[in-house]
This record gives structure tokens, C-alpha cells and sequence, in this order.
């Protein structure tokens, strides 16, 4: 199953589309087995409030198709994203500012950064700033900016707007790779031309092309390639100009918490994540874009998708790590995930199945990120090489004290070293195999593992989500 | 006084350390890795030596 699902609270408006008048939740959820014993949601008493119950009239159990924003002939329907009260003025920008920085809205691109603070900076940059949508997401196994490019361009050239209007910027500008986010897009310009004007940029799609300062070199004429930092584009970006670099989630939450005050906080404590697992015996593939309450736990997000039994999970994208045991009582969270040594990142989450090997997937991660090398640091390319073969060399067998001794100096040593988090990506994936199956690493000595075998050469393919 | 390496720059070639070997290591592969990112009073002239070493301009001090 591929599909895009929303498990908000009965009436609450969220990115997928408006709510549907009347309808409860999907009934995916199994058991109260996936409580979490502290902290977080509590998932016994979301559903004695009623949270997820059945939604009538719904085709696919646990299945509900967006209530379709999306007009018969392909894109977003306008009228009805004016009569929702999408493009309304914005009197006074500093009000939505403070609502946006009052609500804790963080960014969606990966970092997690405050919204407002970095709006904020643009805004007081000397220099007339320049806004861009980031929609290119590097990150495999992340649908999310391609979905919402294509299906809801309204709502992120809204944002776009807004976000122009907060920071006093004379130019927006949209950043993509993908086709049919393009044409989606211009269909929409060339509805309602936005103000102030704004460009379409169309880049390659690489794992970096969407960093910050990738993103203003690209637009600037040149390779869609990260730069050192300092500057970083809220100081100097595009044209020299201050630039706000913003993940197209981020700016959709953005017209929504305008168009919705009272909804506010609802709307910034919400995720879009992209779930997916190893592909079945069968190859049938279980990937979900599912739009989910902050603090949701992993292990109803797995169940979504029909990974409930995952043995680990593969967290923001390639850019978390890897987490073992008590993964299931992780809440979808920027700093408790971080506090667990991880990442939320995009909001990407690999499961994988109890068959499935650890290393295998490690090496598979490892060997992509090291693929997707700029080459532009020395220390990147020399560095994701290293890991790499190191992690080639557990997966066959081959590896000894040494290879593991390296791999865990490597973990340590080697993030916040390149230009982009490219290499620390690579270094986590590595260093949490170690820290969470380092019995799994210790068995692989001398052996021959099946998983690791038939996906020797794999180079990440596995981790590629079709958007839904 | 910050010193930072821009590591798109960093070559390996390994000259900025001898001057300021307080500052700078070389890893396994011969590339720069800052020891500190803030400049400690007293190592400052090492830091300009440093910069003024690396033959790729790699190396920055910034206020
Ligand atoms: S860290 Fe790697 S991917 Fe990032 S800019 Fe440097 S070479 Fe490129
Ligand atoms: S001298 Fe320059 S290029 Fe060589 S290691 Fe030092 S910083 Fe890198």
C-alpha cells in the first residue's frame, strides 16, 4: 500500500486537506501495546477519546485519502483554497510572526531550526531579502515536498507570500527538481501571479542540492552545491541579498496557522512523515505520507504501515541513525529523538523487518551517502569512502577488532567536518549500528549473512519511496 | 578570534599544522581538523601563521 494518510484529531485541518465534516480516524491501530510508559501521547486515552475510530464511508480500512483539495483536472483547486480562506491580507506581518514564534513552529527541512528566529534574522539583515521555497528533498526515502508541491502548491506559494511580507522581501523564488512539482507550480503562478514575483528554479536531485547554501548557489547560476559557512544565506544568500531558505512544509504551516489563528499551535505541533519498511517477500511495498500530532509514538507509526514487528528503525531519512531496542517508545519529537542520540530530521522513517539485517542496511545507507558525495572536502570524500568499505568489509564477513575500532573513531571524529551534514550522516549511520547492534556486528565475523549478501550492491535503492 | 576551515578547501597538504600544532591536528587522510574553534589568548600569532601556511587559502580567522 501507498498512500497518503491523516491521523489528526477529528476536525483539525492539516497540510493532506481539510478536514472531513463528521469523519473520525482511521481504525489502524491495534492494541494499547504501544504506550509509552512516560511522557509523550498517551495512545489508551487517545482512543477511550475516540482517536482513531473508524471512518465511515472510507474505501481502504485505515486509508484516508486526502478530502481532496485537489480539482478533477489535476492541480489545486483555487476557489476552494480562497474560500478556505487561503491568500487572505496580511494587515500587520509582525502579528503573524509572533503567532508563529508564540505556536514554536520549527522548521521542516531537517534541521529543526526555530521559524521565527530565522525569519526574524532575514527580516533584520541590512538588505532587501530575497524568499525561497526549498522543495527539493534530498533525502530518499522523503515524499513529503514533492507531494505537497504537486498537490497543494496553493498553500506553499501562500506561505511563500506571507513569509515575503514578514521579512520585507522584493523577490521569492521556487526551488524543485521534480517535473510534476513544476508544472503544478506554474499552473498555480499562472492562476494567481503572486507578489511580489516570484521565479521557478528547477535543479538536479541530489542528496545536497537541497542545503541552504546549495540552494542560493543554484539559483545564483552556478552548481546546486553546498558552500563553507560562515555566511550562512540569512546573512548573504542569493545576490548577495538575505535570504530565508524555507522548507515548503514549513511555509505550508505557515498559511495554514494565518488562515487558521485559533488552530495555531495544532498546526505547528504537527508532522508530515514519510513511512516505509523493507519491501516484502513479495515486493510489495508499505510507504505512507501521513500527517501526524507531535509526540505520536514510533510504534503507531509503524503499525500504519504494516511494520509493527520492525526489528529497528532507520530514522530521518539516512540522517538519524539506526535505533534498536525501545525504539517503539520514541515519540515523533525534534529533541527527544535527538536526547536518544538520533534525528527527526524530514520526518523520514525506515522500518526495518525483523528478516531484515542491520548491517546490511547500514552498509546499503553508508554506501549512498558516499555515492551522493559532492567530492567537493577532501575530508567527505576520504570519509564516507572509509565508512563505506568499513561497513562493506562487516556485511561480508571480512571485518575484524580493527574494522569496528575504526568505524567507531570514524563515528566520533568525523561529523561536522564537511561542508554539508552530508559525511555526519554517514558517520551516525555507522557509529548508532555500533552503539545499537554492536552483537549483530560481532556475529557477522566470519560468516555469511543472507541479507547482507543479496543486497551487496544495493547503493540505497532500497530506501527510494515513490510519491504517492 | 575564531579560526575556521572551509573544508571544501582543505587539500591534505598537511602546511598549516607545523605552526600551529595547538590549533591543528591532520587526520588519517592528512586533512586539517581544528582543535579548538575559538582562538585561546596567546596562540593568536600560531593562528595567523596557520593561515598564512595553507597554499589553498583554506583557512580564516574571523572577530
Ligand atoms: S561534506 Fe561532502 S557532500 Fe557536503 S559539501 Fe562536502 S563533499 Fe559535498
Ligand atoms: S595547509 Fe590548508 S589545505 Fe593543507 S591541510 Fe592545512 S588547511 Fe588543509
Amino acid at each position: 500500500m501507498t498512500g497518503v494518510l491523516s491521523l489528526l484529531p477529528d476536525g483539525r485541518h492539516g497540510l493532506l486537506g481539510a478536514p472531513l465534516p463528521g469523519a473520525g480516524l482511521p481504525g489502524v491501530v491495534e492494541s494499547s501495546d504501544s504506550v509509552a510508559p512516560s511522557g509523550g501521547e498517551d495512545l489508551a486515552r487517545y482512543l477511550a477519546e475516540g482517536g482513531y475510530a473508524p471512518l465511515p464511508g472510507a474505501g481502504q480500512p485505515g486509508v484516508r485519502a486526502p478530502s481532496d483539495p485537489v480539482a478533477p483536472s489535476g492541480g489545486e483547486d483555487l476557489a476552494r483554497y480562497l474560500a478556505e480562506g487561503g491568500y487572505a491580507p496580511l494587515p500587520v506581518p509582525g502579528l503573524l510572526l509572533d503567532r508563529i514564534a508564540a505556536a514554536g513552529l520549527r522548521g521542516r527541512g531537517g534541521a529543526g531550526f526555530p521559524a521565527a528566529v530565522k525569519l526574524r534574522a532575514v527580516r533584520d539583515a541590512p538588505g532587501r531579502p530575497v524568499v525561497v521555497a526549498n522543495g527539493e528533498e534530498g533525502e530518499p526515502g522523503s515524499v513529503k515536498d514533492r507531494w505537497l508541491l504537486r498537490h497543494r502548491p496553493h498553500l506553499v506559494l501562500d506561505g511563500l507570500r506571507l513569509a515575503a511580507a514578514m521579512t520585507g522581501a522584493g523577490r521569492g523564488c521556487v526551488y524543485l527538481s521534480d517535473a510534476g512539482a513544476e508544472q503544478a507550480v506554474r499552473r498555480a503562478l499562472a492562476e494567481r501571479p503572486c507578489d511580489p514575483p516570484v521565479d521557478v528554479v528547477r535543479t538536479e536531485h541530489t542528496y545536497v542540492a537541497g542545503e541552504e547554501t546549495a540552494v542560493v548557489r543554484r539559483i545564483d547560476g552556478g552548481p546546486a552545491l553546498p558552500t563553507a559557512k560562515p555566511p550562512r544565506p540569512f546573512e548573504s544568500g542569493v545576490g548577495g541579498a538575505p535570504t530565508l531558505v524555507a522548507n515548503v512544509e514549513t511555509l505550508a504551516r505557515v498559511a495554514l496557522m494565518h488562515a487558521r489563528p485559533e488552530s495555531a499551535d495544532a498546526v505547528a505541533g504537527t508532522h508530515l512523515v514519510t513511512l516505509s519498511g523493507t519491501r516484502s517477500r513479495t515486493g510489495a511495498d508499505a510507504a505512507a505520507l501521513v500527517e501526524v500530532p507531535a509526540g505520536t509514538h514510533l510504534k503507531v507509526l509503524a503499525d500504519l504501515c504494516g511494520h509493527g514487528r520492525a526489528e529497528a528503525v532507520l530514522l530521518g531519512g539516512l540522517f538519524g541513525g539506526l535505533h534498536g531496542a525501545g525504539w517503539t517508545d520514541l515519540p515523533l519529537d525534534h529533541d527527544r529523538l535527538r536526547a536518544a542520540g538520533g534525528a527527526l530530521g524530514c520526518g523520514a522513517l525506515h522500518f526495518l523487518h525483523p528478516e531484515d539485517c542491520p548491517v546490511a542496511a547500514a552498509h546499503e545507507a553508508a554506501a549512498h551517502l558516499a555515492a551522493q558525495s559532492a567530492r567537493q572536502c577532501g575530508v567527505c570524500v576520504s570519509g564516507t569512502g572509509a565508512l563505506a568499505g568499513a561497513l562493506a568489509a562487516v556485511a561480508r564477513g571480512e571485518a575484524d577488532h580493527d574494522t569496528t575500532d575504526r568505524l567507531r573513531r570514524w563515528s566520533e571524529q568525523l561529523p561536522g567536518r564537511g561542508a554539508c551534514g552530508l559525511l555526519d550522516a554517514a558517520a551516525r549511520i555507522a557509529g548508532s549500528l555500533l552503539t545499537h547492534f554492536s552483537d549483530r556486528v560481532d556475529a557477522h565475523r566470519g560468516t555469511v549473512c543472507p541479507p547482507c549478501w543479496a543486497t551487496s550492491n544495493g547503493e540505497g535503492h532500497r530506501f527510494t519511496v515513490p510519491v504517492p | 578570534m575564531k579560526l575556521l576551515l572551509d573544508s571544501t578547501r582543505c587539500q591534505g597538504y598537511g602546511l598549516c599544522q607545523e605552526p600551529a600544532p595547538e590549533l591543528i591536528d591532520l587526520d588519517e587522510w592528512g586533512y586539517a581538523q581544528l582543535r579548538v574553534g575559538d582562538v585561546p589568548p596567546g596562540d593568536e600569532e600560531a593562528a595567523v601563521a596557520a593561515v598564512a601556511a595553507c597554499p589553498n587559502s583554506a583557512l580564516r580567522l574571523v572577530k
